[in-house]
């Protein structure tokens, strides 16, 4: 019973591991930092955190996409 | 309906299309191969399981969970997930990334299943657990979506329906085209989901931290385009240094 939860366990951390992280681990990087200068910028100016965190997740996707193409030729 | 409902309903149709047509393959090659009862059968059980994951996660959700916690969280998923998208569509689109291949993934899920060169006319368990499975797997992410989206604005009703007119109509197309699922322009559909979803993001993530966005609901569609018009210059820039070829997979 035990062995079988911990089993249920490893295969639902495993699940999330894949689907969040998968094989780009700096887009879930990117995300978490996204979070963390939202809560940042929300006190700052309005026009600060309008233009800097559409900017930076843009940005992570272009770099993720040419680290992509780089790995895959 | 808002701009923000809207978008909500594109962006389920839309991913949902996309899972369905994976999944359809699958129970396609499972019905031909192990019989048509036994593939149903797994497939409609999954759609049931699936169904149930919504009204258990995503009913209370909405009612318990603070909103602005809700939002982020959902932000942050969606965020994940649309920029994972949008990058893969970006590199299918240029030709560093193998498209999608249905046919491919028919031909090689029937030869894995054929019996003996016939289908078999009664309850097979082998049949069930691929349909089930493929149906299963491929509904997660839509679940994901459907619930995300859903709950973060209130509306898991309009989103569960989005999910499921796009089940009926990918399922009738399916059924009268059969084996031509390849014509679907999944990497199209996937690039404009990976947009939406992106955009969908950073707006539950800011909204979530108390970021005020400029004109509230319409600032998603300058997201959007904003996304549209990067795409029109990544997708050359990237093209510029194509590989020859590139093998499709069945990933």
């Amino acid at each position: 019973m035990t062995a079988a939860i911990a089993r249920a366990g490893r295969a639902f951390g495993r699940f999330w591991l894949d689907f969040l992280v998968g094989d780009t681990p700096e887009l879930f990087v990117v995300t978490l930092v996204v979070v963390a200068i939202s809560f940042g910028l929300a006190s700052s100016p309005r026009a600060v955190a309008v233009v800097v965190v559409p900017l930076l997740a843009f940005g992570a996707v272009v770099m993720s996409a040419a680290r992509g193409r780089v790995r895959q030729r | 309906m808002t701009t923000r409902d809207w978008v909500l309903v594109a962006a389920v149709f839309g991913a949902s299309s996309v899972e369905m047509v994976e999944a359809l393959t699958i129970v396609l090659a499972a019905g031909t191969s192990r019989g048509w009862r036994s593939a149903l059968e797994g497939a409609a059980t999954a759609l049931a399981v699936l169904g149930v994951l919504v009204a258990a996660v995503g009913v209370p959700l909405i009612r318990y969970v603070p909103i602005d916690a809700l939002r982020v969280v959902v932000g942050a998923l969606l965020l994940t997930l649309g920029m994972s998208w949008l990058r893969k569509a970006w590199l299918r689109a240029s030709g560093h990334k193998a498209l999608h291949d249905e046919d491919q993934i028919y031909a090689e899920t029937v030869a894995e299943l054929a019996v003996d060169g016939a289908a078999v006319r009664t309850r097979d368990s082998v049949g069930f657990a691929v349909a089930f499975k493929g149906v299963f797997l491929e509904g997660t992410e839509v679940v994901l979506i459907v619930i995300s989206l859903g709950a973060s604005q209130g509306r898991l009703g309009l989103a569960s329906v989005a999910a499921l007119a796009a089940l009926l109509i990918v399922g009738v197309v399916g059924a009268i085209v059969a084996r031509q699922l390849s014509r679907v322009p999944e990497n199209l559909i996937k690039l404009v989901v990976g947009i939406m979803l992106t955009s969908f993001g950073l707006f539950w993530v800011g909204e979530g931290a108390g970021i005020h966005w400029p004109g509230s609901d319409l600032f998603l569609l300058a997201l959007v385009g904003s996304l549209v018009v990067l795409t029109m210059l990544v997708v050359p820039w990237l093209s510029r240094s194509s590989p020859t070829h590139v093998a499709a997979v069945p990933s």
